[in-house]
């Protein structure tokens, strides 16, 4: 079990170990939504609420009944199946109790089941032995930093249409070009923190 | 995976269902390219290819994977209710990812620990779903083999391009062994570093663009 504490680890997670830009999770919807700066907030929300929770959720499955009943192999199906249930919980909430909340954040809840940094994330919590504070700070940082990267990207997409770009390079050529030198920017982050 | 089925859906409209084994290979593998056409399953793309072990290791995993479980959706088609069928395909896809994770773990322990969280993140790689869902619930169980080995070796000879260079470029070696002398070649290691991935997978991308440039267009 490592001892740093859960806030080196929520700042690493969101500058230095970017899930996005470092682990690559995450990309289908981020090549996918980020056109708009709007679409790219809202989905950002809805991905950075439903990894700080799943994480936890998770967190708690694993430890005290997969482990336990030796069921660790198990984990890959009930991961996705967690994920899958607290999707469809916080979609019909949402629409129960807050309509406005509904309409800008409703359409990009059935995608987040499928996006991978949800996932990712609690396997990664996993892997590296994380206890309970931990996988909070985690979560929470793995979903800001892709609200960030993905932000930036639709910015700088917006920016890119007036651009004269080569044609075999255009669409996701280049906004995998973009994203190249987006990882180098937050490469410099590298000295400050790190999580491993 | 909404964006997804339009893509799917027209290779399915092509005449793919007419049984015609051969068309589905090319289709799948070069025509429909999983990864640079349809931009899918790109995560583990980027981050497995640091180098070329690893590339052909996903590379198979994935074959193996999408043949399965393209098999027993397709098996199951007949009698798989039409609402709970999402459920249904991923805990096919679950159960072979475990299974090959299993399998890694037992015998391979080093190249387990290497691919880490990216062999159980199989299960949200969307070209299995896609194939699933687009082809397999449509088509018979031999058919839906040979899609599924047409789409896994798509993806593993983009992977394994990509390890290539990555590995030669960022490192000079190709499996393992020194390739280009340290002599004259200094190594590169932005390559096997993340940004080296999204480059070449831009790069990738752009060729692919130039080779079948003009056709993609008149498709559209």
């Amino acid at each position: 079990m490592n001892q740093t504490s859960a806030l080196v680890i929520l700042v690493a997670a969101i500058l230095t170990n970017n899930i996005l830009l470092t682990n690559f999770l995450g990309m289908c919807s981020f090549i996918a939504c980020s056109g708009q700066i709007r679409t790219a907030i809202g989905l950002g929300t809805a991905v950075t609420f439903v990894i700080t929770m799943t994480t936890m959720i998770n967190y708690c499955i694993y430890h005290f009944v997969l482990v336990p009943g030796g069921l660790v192999h198990l984990q890959f199906i009930v991961f996705i199946a967690v994920i899958a249930a607290f999707v469809q919980l916080v979609e019909m909430f949402v629409e129960r109790f807050s309509p406005k909340l509904y309409f800008t954040l409703g359409i990009f809840l059935p995608l987040i089941t499928v996006n991978c940094a949800i996932l990712g994330a609690s396997l990664f919590m996993i892997i590296r032995e994380y206890s309970f504070i931990q996988s909070v700070g985690f979560g929470f940082g793995a979903g800001v930093g892709w609200a960030v990267a993905i932000i930036l990207m639709a910015g700088l997409r917006q920016k890119m249409r007036y651009s004269n770009v080569p044609k075999p390079f255009q669409g996701v050529a280049i906004a995998m070009i973009v994203t190249c030198v987006l990882a180098m920017a937050f490469m410099g982050f590298a000295g400050m923190v790190s999580i491993q | 995976m909404a964006d997804k089925q339009p893509a799917c859906m027209t290779c399915g409209g092509q005449g793919l269902c007419g049984g015609r084994g051969l068309l589905t290979l090319k289709e799948g593998a070069w025509k429909n390219n999983p990864l640079a056409i349809q931009m899918l399953g790109i995560c583990s793309a980027l981050a497995v290819t640091n180098r070329l072990e690893n590339s052909l290791v996903m590379g198979g995993a994935l074959i193996f994977v999408c043949v399965c479980s393209n098999l027993f959706v397709s098996l199951l088609r007949n009698i798989t209710p039409h609402r709970i069928r999402m459920i249904a395909e991923v805990a096919i896809i679950a159960t072979f990812v475990i299974l090959f994770d299993q399998f890694l773990k037992a015998f391979y322990w080093e190249m387990s620990k290497q691919l880490g969280p990216y062999v159980g993140l199989i299960i949200t790689n969307c070209i299995i779903m896609g194939r699933a869902e687009a082809f397999a619930l449509q088509n018979p169980p031999v058919l839906s083999i040979v899609d599924g080995i047409a789409n896994g070796l798509g993806y593993a000879v983009i992977l394994a391009i990509i390890g290539f260079f990555r590995e030669l470029l960022g490192s000079g070696e190709i499996l393992g062994y020194p390739v280009l002398s340290s002599e004259w070649y200094e190594a590169n290691q932005l390559m096997i570093l993340a940004p080296g991935a999204f480059f070449m997978m831009g790069v990738v991308i752009a060729v692919f663009n130039v080779l079948k440039g003009p056709d993609t267009e008149e498709n559209k």
